[in-house]
């Protein structure tokens, strides 16, 4: 009996996949949204094997190639000193990547654990303090925050994450909260409440399974959010910092170089365009696929 | 002699809203004896419902008591022995959210078992399989997903779900409402084997009164937060008193000539079903009787007992006590 | 021979879904007289809403796909009009209440511009549409449906009005339209049983008053035996049976017919008959022949092959089952 039910468990989940993919592969623009983030996922992870001058990415002079518009040898040309632009375009998205997914990571549990409690706890001094301090939270000017931030420790990327999370985690929080509230009320839930279930597996098993769709979708569209917000800080001069590759330092670098060079500041532009937009793409694909089907 | 399992004495549940207080329950007492079905009949607004969430736990009474086998259970499931948990459970009205649809049937079937520690073998599939046999339910339907079964099957994993701490009594709030009428005859045959196996004592909600003349042994009828009449199921449906329970039987559709016979003479109901915020004063029902005296706008009638088992809560049939206890106070 | 106001010829509909193709409708035939007052009972998955959908053209497209059949009404083919067109005659032919008042109304606007927006596409728009005409044909219908105080209950919201008022508002603003053809999706599902009595009992009164021709569909038998004149039974996307209701309740039958009268609870309390056994057949791989056969008590072999076609038995009284091939 304990074989065949492993069989029925892996052909059940098989099943759900492939039936995720239908859903997912309905809609052209979120298998395009998906591929992008997968293309640039690989760049930045294999960018020390990929990119045709790896070494360009850090510091590294070459006055002889200089300035050089795009061509076969510099398929996106050069910058001021020489280094290839479309490897430091690989390199480029490791930060934009990294940034994107540490936030989320320091961002999302504890703002999706604080959203819970709260919503499940409705009406109690549990909620009003949890939301009240959301709220604090939520009134902060975002980009003013996370520039004084980086005006007040050194600005680099690391002080750029812990700015933008302090920003961040308080919408996972609202966004879950209203969840769970609603959810609370569920039979199923009321159902495992009457059968003595424990306050931790109502939070985490009954209510939170029910939450993940969009936490997951706004997730997806988070990490464009992120990566443009870090792209802004690196290009005001608080994030990633020259001679390292930041989407946005190159653009900051090579302002001062338009209209003439324009690929200075216009590959990496397009690139970070690539990034979000595939984010937000494979996000509303997430959105489809999550949404319960009735038959 | 058959114990009295559950006792209730003047219950109550008021819930405060900006509106004014609704006055889901409003002073009921009714008992129920171990192995019967109880069934409560009533429409909108009548508090059945509030009744079953009451009895589990999910709500604390305002006022009254209630007594199971002997305790006080006045209160709600955050601070109930974890054994009355086990002993007590519900089916819920509607099928479709009363199973959690990001939950696996062996998931939501295991769950009690874990809570209570029910043994089974280390994986837990051979308990989960019984219940599923016991429901007469497919064993794949073990990894399935709520969405992926019909609205008959999702109650059967309810009822399979309620069934697995061996409780000995079950609140069955509409659990065939929503669903089609054959589907409906399975699951209630069903829950009747199951009565008679495992002894289980039942109460069950439903606004279906051809429904509840084949499965309650003793049926009461609520109106707005109070009992109008209760009786034994035979007595309720050849001679109801109340005349709310008139209007009731005589409204409801019937399949077949010889039923029709059998319904009291048509009353035409009348107005609409006042919100329990607004109570109406004296009975709640004078607004919408066909019967209303002076006496029913001003003072609210105690129940009286009509016949075996029999009471009735009507100022019609007051008159034989009033004027006893008159008679009484003149000596 | 006058023509049926609505005919539905041998509708084939199917929806296009993960794993392959539903063929939930397989061959609906289904006629309403002018002035008749007929029921569709069938239960849940039966394609009852279906067929009302694909008739009123709501039916979402793709996925839902009409493979084959005609729908006729006023003698024009519906299917093959095009959609401008049929939208006129949705607004003033045939017109719909459907299950859960509260989902049909609007909860921003008030009933009576509701209604009054009804009002302005409606039969006779033609007329000079002078606010207070409008209103006041919005005030009579509300007046039609019996309800209490009808210039309040114009500046009222959906929610400040019970559940059975609201489905009296749905009913006024089916009829003000003046049409011909009403169909009626289980609108009294969501009521109490008292407050049901009243909504179809108001809903009786108009239709004759108005000789309108209604479609009430439900999945109550007790509801068809007192509301109407005439009863297509349906299953698994085709009608099985068809009579004048009484001579169907009198008379059922086809063997689900009979199941589904056996498996209602009786008021004389003879205890829960069993049901029909087994479930509605899934719509990927549908049973051959008759798509009740796997159910069947009285199953012949050429049941399993071929599918029944409608056979008469007798007054008006058709069954789509070989047991009655004469």
């Amino acid at each position: 009996m304990e074989g065949s039910a492993h069989a029925m468990f892996w052909s059940r989940k098989l099943e759900a996949f492939g039936r995720g993919w239908y859903k997912f592969s309905r809609n052209p623009l979120s298998i395009i949204g998906l591929v992008a983030v997968l293309l640039v996922s690989f760049l930045a992870t294999f960018a020390p094997f990929v990119a045709p001058y790896p070494k360009h990415a850090g510091v590294f002079v070459n006055f002889a190639e200089a300035s050089q518009p795009p061509s076969l040898k510099h398929l996106f040309g050069t910058d001021v000193v020489g280094r290839d632009i479309l490897s430091r375009i690989f390199f480029g998205f490791r930060f934009s990547l990294m940034l994107g997914v540490v936030v989320l990571t320091l961002v999302v549990p504890p703002g999706v654990i604080l959203g819970l409690t709260a919503g499940y706890f409705k009406g109690t001094w549990i909620d009003t303090v949890i939301m009240r301090i959301t709220d604090i939270f939520v009134a902060l000017p975002a980009l003013i925050l996370a520039l004084a931030i980086c005006s007040v420790l050194s600005p680099n990327i690391f002080h750029a994450m812990i700015a933008v999370s302090l920003m961040w985690w308080p919408w996972y929080t609202r966004l879950v909260y209203g969840l769970s509230s609603s959810l609370r009320n569920e039979f199923f839930v009321q159902a495992a409440e009457v059968t003595g279930a424990s306050r931790l597996h109502i939070l985490f098993k009954e209510i939170l399974p029910n939450c993940l769709s969009p936490i997951f979708t706004k997730m997806s569209l988070d990490m464009g959010w992120v990566i443009l917000i870090g792209a802004s800080l690196s290009f005001v001069g608080l994030g990633v910092q020259p001679p390292k590759p930041g989407l946005g330092t190159m653009i900051a670098d090579g302002r001062i170089y338009m209209p003439d060079q324009w690929w200075l500041t216009v590959f990496p532009a397009v690139a970070i365009m690539l990034v979000v937009l595939g984010f937000n793409l494979l996000g509303d694909g997430l959105r489809d696929l999550f949404a319960v089907e009735e038959v | 002699m058959v114990e009295t399992i559950l006792t209730v004495n003047d219950l109550k549940k008021h819930f405060p809203t900006s509106r004014g207080t609704v006055k889901a329950i409003d002073g009921i007492t009714f008992s129920i004896k171990e192995g019967e079905t109880l069934g409560l009949v009533g429409e909108s607004g009548s508090g059945k419902s509030t009744v079953a969430y009451t009895l589990v736990g999910i709500y604390q009474p305002t006022a009254g008591e209630i007594v199971f086998k002997g305790q006080d259970i006045s209160k709600d499931f955050s601070k109930r022995l974890k054994s009355l948990k086990k002993d007590i459970q519900i089916v819920f009205q509607d099928p479709g959210s009363s199973l959690n649809p990001r939950r696996s049937i062996k998931q939501i079937l295991e769950l009690p078992l874990k809570i209570h520690h029910i043994p089974g073998n280390r994986e837990g599939v051979e308990q989960v399989a019984k219940l599923l046999e016991m429901v007469e339910l497919p064993f794949d339907y073990l990894y399935k997903y709520p969405q992926a079964i019909g609205g008959g099957e999702k109650q059967m994993v309810a009822v399979a779900r309620a069934l697995a701490t061996n409780p000995s009594f079950v609140v069955l709030d509409e659990p065939t409402s929503a669903l089609d009428v054959s589907v409906q005859a399975k699951i209630i045959n069903l829950l009747m084997r199951l009565q008679q196996r495992l002894n289980l004592t039942y109460l069950f909600i439903t606004h279906d009164l051809s429904l509840m003349r084949n499965v309650a042994t003793r049926v009461a009828i609520m109106y707005l937060g109070k009992i109008c009449e209760v009786a034994r199921a035979a007595e309720f449906f050849q001679n109801p008193m109340h005349p709310y329970t008139q209007m009731l039987l005589s409204s409801i559709p019937v399949v077949s000539d010889e039923e029709e016979i059998l319904k009291p003479k048509k009353i035409l109901s009348r107005g609409e079903i006042p919100s329990p915020v607004n109570v109406p004063p004296g009975c709640s029902f004078h607004m919408r009787c066909p019967e209303g005296m002076e006496l029913c706008s001003q003072v609210d009638p105690g129940t009286v007992e009509v016949g075996e088992e029999h009471t009735v809560r009507c100022h019609l049939f007051q008159g034989a006590e009033i004027a006893a206890s008159a008679s009484q106070g003149e000596e | 021979m006058i023509a049926p106001l609505l005919e539905i010829k041998n509708l084939h509909v199917g929806f296009d879904i993960y794993g392959g193709h539903l063929k939930v409708l397989d061959g609906v035939t289904f006629a309403v007289e002018k002035g008749a007052k007929v029921g569709l009972v069938g239960e849940t998955g039966c394609g009852k809403t279906t067929a009302m959908k694909s008739v009123v053209r709501i039916l979402p497209i793709p996925p839902g796909k009409l493979t084959e059949g005609e729908i006729f009404f006023k003698e024009r083919d519906l299917l093959r009009v095009n959609l401008k067109k049929v939208r006129g005659v949705k607004g003033k032919g045939i017109s719909m209440i459907f299950q859960d008042p509260t989902a049909a109304l609007n909860p921003v606007f008030t009933i009576g511009r509701q209604l009054m927006d009804v009002v302005k596409y409606s039969k006779g728009a033609g007329e000079t549409q002078v606010k207070d005409t409008i209103r006041n044909r919005a005030i009579n219908a509300l007046k039609d449906v019996a309800m209490p105080d009808p210039e309040r209950i114009m500046e009222n919201y959906p929610i400040q009005l019970s559940g059975g008022m609201r489905q009296r508002v749905c009913i006024a603003m089916a009829l003000v339209t003046g049409s011909e053809l009403l169909i009626a999706d289980e609108p009294t599902t969501s009521l109490d049983v008292t407050i049901q009595d009243q909504v179809l009992r108001l809903l009786g009164n108009l239709v004759e008053e108005k000789r309108n021709s209604t479609i009430l569909i439900t999945h109550s038998l007790g509801i068809v035996r007192e509301w109407t004149d005439r009863v297509y039974v349906m299953y698994a996307g085709s009608m099985v049976e068809a009579a004048p209701t009484k001579g169907l309740f009198s008379n059922p039958l086809h063997p689900y017919t009979q199941g589904l009268l056996k498996a209602v609870p009786k008021l004389s309390g003879e205890g829960m008959a069993e049901g029909v056994p087994g479930r509605i057949p899934n719509y990927l791989n549908p049973p051959s022949g008759c798509r009740f056969h796997p159910r069947c008590p009285y199953v012949m072999s050429i049941c399993r092959q071929e599918r029944p076609p409608f056979f008469n038995a007798g007054s008006d009284h058709q069954v789509a089952c070989f047991l009655y091939k004469e």
